[in-house]
């Protein structure tokens, strides 16, 4: 492992916060009263949409696992559709997580599932064009021990922290304030909005700080 | 140097938690202070006239000042709402009033009712005036429903089993009881305080914070009709909108104008209305305009800031004419000044809890006579709750200064009688009038200071036993939860005796001191000699024990630092998520709201405990490695240190924790379906606890939320309701019956039978052969019929217990009995929960079988984690049920079954059974479950030891909370009832850990 490539990576993550940062100010120039509290949903979508845009950049330009072997067109198409699929499932997974958890059932559907593409952006996206749809490798790298690179560990790192801001979300809605952004589902994709960057700035920063104690497998 | 085991010794600690919070409950809550019962009923004579010599002709109470009073009440109506700018622009008419008109304008100061008055309050929420019950319902109630109709005051629940409405002596009650015919528009949580007070009602609900046009014109839309009218003496007509629309957009808003001006034209219309009234009749009316009180910068309300706490107060009457240049400017007063005032000028006795004085100027135009009168009725209503509430009251200089005018009062009288010269008897008058408000002002003070007072000695006391037991308890971790799951107490070495006198001696020397020193009553000090000297004992005994294991401690930690710890040891997620829940749940309770939404809590941490339990599942079925961990976080090293030295005592029950978490061939082990079952079974309980979930709505916030008990209960789906009882039932029965012997199968189903006869009697279900139920009994002989059972059932289980120990070895018939016991209780629970409740019974059966069968088993959990589980899983059962924090939800029917009349302590055992099924049969699953799985090892008194460390730590830091938020608004509402809910739930718990102890106990005599 060598600085360069924790480099990149810092590079690489600094560019997804900047995409979050610009769906928060760029709409605002297109779209009359946009506001992230009032006009939640546009936002989440827009949201999603960047971090999306800037994983697949991401994956194209930096090619984190660059396998040497080239594949037909038909295999990378059963891929792109597999990781569609994946994507879904994750989606309507979490949307019945979030209904497990107390979310209601019939009202504010739509918000619900907006958050659950949202939660689905920041943790399966990054899952899918890093390791492809291969269930293995997933189990493999949030297991205790099985990454193989710092990639992998800035991915189980942002991934959990995501999901600790989510679950953390949770926590200011049953106070009495009265704020608007106390109200199912903002609080939650704020959390896990804001876990997801301090996953983003904490991961590489982890990394270089335990440089010496990491070795991987196969690195 | 003497041994016990932990049990034993969580289940002592336990004992003396339960008296040290006992102490600390009785300072808390100061004996409840109210006349004697009988003057409820009956009406009190109103104190003669004083006189001097001759007999006063006057002792009736003295006419109305007003005929007909209307009460507009704006919710959140801040002072310079009127007085200020905004006033002047947005509302003219009443700036005109309030600057020329006949009328008398105050700054009424809604002071938070700690501040005024705890111990009047203690034990009522809702109290003393029609102010009060403005200023609680809005600021705590807070735009939520007011429970069933029934009021938030506790203990009177308890004393006044069967009389839900507002018992407090107010004036809509003194009113109704004078023949008063009262109108009243507006918030609906009048209603249902003021049940049948009311000629003619009609209620808006406040739950929608963001509409302010609808729940107005609710109110306005019948005032042209009833001021046509004149069949009515007193309109209360509550708007809210001001104050939604300062929830919404803050005081600053453009619509706070638009709502003014509205209030500003119903105002004139009802005065011009009034005043084209009054030519008719001889006496004036009156207009009153309050606020219940003001809004804070950020619209909201509640706290104790000068914005939200002086609320506009307008008087307005023809009898308040005033001569051109004469300018009011609006006076401080006391917004519980509005009872004595209301009452005085209808006429009416002042309400006997009140500690408001009456506002002078509405009465200053009346002859001299009639004003001593008013101020003598006031002066004497406050010096007789001095009297009930003070010992020392005649030394109170308020008090003197009352006797002291009186007598003046008298000679007055006498002078007047004997007509004199009417200005020695004008310039009497006035001083007498002068003392008299001197009097006022001064009982009011003192009545104020005095019961601001907490018993503090007593909750000291209390809190220092507490927190010794806590102290104790999680200093003797590391002990208790050794293999060995023994203690050494240390009893008699010589330096702890030394240290143990002079303890004793220095607290008694303090006891004394402050004893006679107090000024104001204290529990404590009132006890005996004896009692005291007893709890200095252990308060003393406790601090040489906390010592003696600090100081063995320090040595023994010298010695294991040399030796290496269990490299092997370490904490596993799920230890961390109980760790962080444990922390979260004992910080959220400093938050009113998670007091009001504890419910919420639990459920959250439940769900994701089932999710780190699936977390867990999965992992060891898919990756059934468990080799080291490669690369060793350092950050993670310095929680593993602390973490292992308990892990390494913990890991040694039986069960052997071999390898961190379960069994690595989880996959082998497990064949075909179960193996599914296993991975399925996390998501069934999150689905299972979804649906318990909105069973019941409660808290605060979301209670009005609909949900499927309220649609079950609805008399239009009874078949529905029959159904699912039914069903519930089949299912208790079915997993139930599994480790039951033949003869309790029997008893069982024959209870389960008549449990539905019970609910199919007093017509809550139906027979599938009855259509409608006529004759509706109290079902008391099914009732009985079913505690028969029960009664049977626990019998029989206690006898095998005792078998058990008599034929040692016998280990099957100890399980079965502990079964039987624990079948007993769950038919107890189903007998006392309402039919729409048996689904929850139903669920927690089942989860408690699945989590044993799939999760458990196989995982092989340590006695402390599965402890901790239980304990979880009870507390959210105990919402599910559809408790909460608040004294309301407790379902009081349940001390009525089987009862022809009302019986305290079976009444009392019943509700209390009812209150806390859930985390009762949680705990009795848990004693059969451990003393079934693990034949050998102390996990029994492990778990014990757990479960009295995991119920203190909520009770003591709850105990620090409340004593350092006695002055927040919301103590008597939200606090206080958590309180007394966290004490009685610490004598379950030691009435459980005793159970725990006992079944221990036949576990040493077996071995």
């Amino acid at each position: 492992m060598k600085d360069t490539d924790i480099k990149r990576l810092l590079y690489a993550h600094l560019f997804c916060i900047f995409s979050i940062i610009l769906s928060v100010f760029i709409p605002s120039f297109f779209l009359e009263n946009f506001s992230i509290l009032e006009t939640h949903l546009t936002w989440l979508c827009i949201c999603s949409g960047f971090v999306t845009a800037v994983n697949l950049v991401l994956y194209l330009v930096v090619k984190p696992n660059a396998s040497s072997k080239r594949s037909s067109l038909s295999h990378k198409v059963t891929r792109l559709l597999k990781c569609c699929i994946y994507f879904l499932m994750s989606c309507f997974s979490f949307h019945v997580i979030f209904v497990l958890y107390g979310a209601p059932l019939i009202e504010l559907v739509l918000e619900t599932f907006s958050f659950a593409v949202l939660l689905s952006t920041f943790t399966t996206i990054p899952c899918l064009c890093l390791l492809g749809p291969n269930l293995k490798a997933w189990l493999r790298v949030f297991s205790r021990n099985g990454v193989t690179s710092i990639w992998e560990n800035s991915l189980q790192i942002t991934t959990i922290s995501s999901f600790v801001g989510a679950w953390l979300g949770a926590f200011p809605i049953p106070l009495d304030w009265e704020r608007p952004w106390q109200v199912w589902p903002i609080s939650c994709t704020l959390g896990a909005t804001f876990g997801y960057v301090a996953g983003l700035v904490i991961s590489p920063l982890w990394i270089y700080w335990n440089r010496k104690q990491l070795t991987y497998k196969n690195s | 140097m003497m041994r016990l085991g932990s049990g034993t010794f969580a289940a002592c600690c336990v004992a003396i938690e339960v008296l040290g919070v006992a102490v600390f409950l009785r300072g808390f809550f100061p004996a409840p202070v109210r006349s004697s019962a009988n003057t409820r009923h009956q009406a009190e004579l109103p104190a003669p006239e004083p006189s001097a010599g001759a007999s006063s002709n006057w002792t009736k109470l003295p006419p109305p000042l007003f005929s007909k009073v209307v009460i507009v009440l704006i919710d959140a109506l801040r002072d310079d709402f009127v007085f200020g700018s905004k006033g002047v622009k947005f509302m003219p008419y009443t700036t005109y009033l309030v600057e020329k008109g006949a009328s008398h304008s105050f700054v009424a100061e809604a002071k938070p009712p700690t501040v005024t008055m705890p111990r009047i309050k203690v034990f009522s929420l809702v109290r003393v005036t029609l102010t009060y019950v403005v200023l609680y319902l809005r600021t705590v109630v807070k735009k939520k429903a007011l429970m069933t109709g029934s009021l938030p005051g506790f203990v009177d629940v308890i004393r006044n089993l069967n009389s839900p409405a507002l018992l407090e002596d107010n004036v809509i009650r003194k009113a109704k009881a004078a023949g008063k015919r009262i109108i009243f528009y507006g918030d609906e949580t009048w209603i249902k305080l003021f049940p049948k007070h009311f000629v003619e009602f009609d209620g808006t609900t406040s739950f929608f914070v963001s509409d302010y046009t609808e729940v107005d014109n609710n109110v306005t839309r019948h005032l042209d009709k009833v001021l046509r009218r004149s069949d009515w003496d007193m309109l209360i007509l509550h708007y809210l909108g001001l104050d939604h629309i300062g929830h919404i957009s803050g005081p600053n808003s453009p619509l706070i104008g638009h709502k003014l001006s509205e209030m500003d034209s119903i105002l004139m219309k009802i005065h011009t209305s009034l005043l084209a009234k009054e030519r008719e009749t001889v006496l004036p009316s009156l207009l009153v305009l309050c606020g219940d009180h003001g809004m804070s910068e950020m619209g909201s309300h509640g706290a104790s800031s000068t914005e939200e706490l002086n609320t506009a107060l307008i008087f307005i009457s023809s009898a308040f004419e005033r001569k051109p240049g004469d300018i009011r400017h609006p006076k401080h007063v006391q917004q519980i000044d509005v009872a004595a005032t209301l009452a005085i000028g209808l006429g009416l006795p002042i309400p006997r809890d009140s500690v408001g004085s009456l506002i002078f100027p509405i009465v200053e135009r009346k002859p001299m006579r009639e004003q001593l009168r008013f101020l003598h009725l006031n002066t004497v209503q406050l010096s007789k709750l001095l009297k009930e509430n003070v010992p020392l009251y005649e030394k109170d200089p308020g008090f003197e200064q009352f006797k002291m005018s009186e007598r003046l009062h008298g000679n007055w009288i006498k002078l007047y009688l004997e007509e004199n010269n009417s200005e020695v008897l004008f310039n009497l008058g006035t001083k007498v009038l002068r003392q008299y408000l001197d009097a006022l002002k001064m009982l009011s003070l003192s009545l104020s200071t005095q019961m601001a007072q907490y018993d503090i000695y007593s909750m000291m006391v209390g809190t220092v036993v507490v927190l010794e037991v806590l102290a104790l308890l999680l200093l003797s971790i590391p002990q208790a939860l050794h293999r060995k799951a023994e203690l050494e107490v240390p009893l008699s070495s010589p330096v702890f005796s030394l240290l143990f006198y002079l303890m004793f001696l220095v607290l008694s020397a303090l006891h004394v001191i402050v004893c006679t020193s107090a000024e104001s009553s204290c529990y404590f000090c009132g006890l005996s000699w004896l009692a005291a000297g007893g709890v200095m004992v252990l308060i003393s005994a406790l601090l040489c024990a906390i010592v003696s294991v600090l100081t063995k401690m320090f040595f023994s930690g010298n010695l294991s630092n040399k030796t290496p710890s269990h490299p092997n040891s370490k904490w596993s997620e799920l230890d961390h998520l109980i760790l962080l829940g444990t922390v979260g749940h004992v910080l959220s309770l400093g938050a009113s709201s998670f007091v009001e939404e504890e419910h919420q809590t639990w459920y959250f941490l439940v769900n994701t405990l089932c999710l780190a339990l699936s977390q867990e599942t999965y992992r060891n079925y898919f990756l059934g490695d468990n080799s080291e961990p490669q690369h060793h976080f350092p950050m993670e090293q310095g929680l593993d240190g602390a973490a292992s030295a308990l892990k390494t005592r913990t890991g040694g029950d039986g069960t052997e924790r071999d390898n961190g978490h379960g069994s690595p061939f989880l996959s082998e082990v497990l064949e075909g379906h179960e193996k599914w079952m296993v991975l399925a079974s996390p998501w069934l309980i999150l689905a299972c606890c979804r649906l318990l979930r909105s069973l019941n709505q409660t808290g605060v916030q979301w209670a009005h939320r609909p949900d499927l008990g309220h649609w079950l209960t609805s008399s239009d789906h009874k078949a529905e309701l029959s159904a699912l009882a039914a069903l519930s039932l089949l299912v208790i029965f079915m997993l139930v019956q599994r480790g039951c012997s033949p003869m309790s199968k029997a008893a069982l189903a024959l209870g389960l039978l008549g449990v539905y006869c019970f609910r199919a009697a007093i017509g809550s279900v139906l027979f599938p052969w009855q259509q409608d139920n006529k004759d509706i009994s109290k079902g008391i002989i099914e009732a009985r019929f079913v505690y028969v059972f029960v009664l049977g059932i626990l019998f029989t289980g206690t006898k095998d217990l005792l078998k058990s120990q008599v034929i040692a070895a016998d280990f099957k018939i100890k399980t079965v009995g502990l079964w039987e016991i624990y079948s007993g209780l769950v038919l107890l629970a189903a007998l006392l929960f309402r039919p729409h409740n048996l689904p929850v019974l139903a669920f927690s059966l089942l989860i408690q079988t699945v989590m044993t069968k799939f999760i458990w088993k196989p995982l092989r959990h340590d006695a402390a984690e599965i402890t901790i589980m239980h304990y979880w899983f009870g507390q959210a059962f105990f919402y599910f049920q559809g408790n909460s924090n608040n004294i309301a939800t407790v379902d009081i029917s349940a001390g009525f079954v089987g009862l022809d009349t009302y019986m305290e302590i079976p009444a009392m055992f019943l509700t209390a059974f009812g209150t806390y099924a859930g985390p009762v049969l949680w705990a009795s699953h848990l004693v059969h479950f451990l003393s079934s799985e693990t034949s050998s090892g102390s996990a029994l008194s492990h778990a014990c030891f757990c479960y009295a460390l995991i119920c203190s730590i909520p009770v003591s830091t709850y105990i620090i909370l409340v004593t350092s938020l006695r002055y927040h608004l919301f103590i008597w509402s939200v606090f206080s009832p958590k309180l007394l809910y966290e004490g009685m739930h610490l004598l379950i718990t030691a009435a459980i850990c005793v159970f725990f102890t006992a079944m221990d106990q036949t576990r040493l005599t077996e071995t």
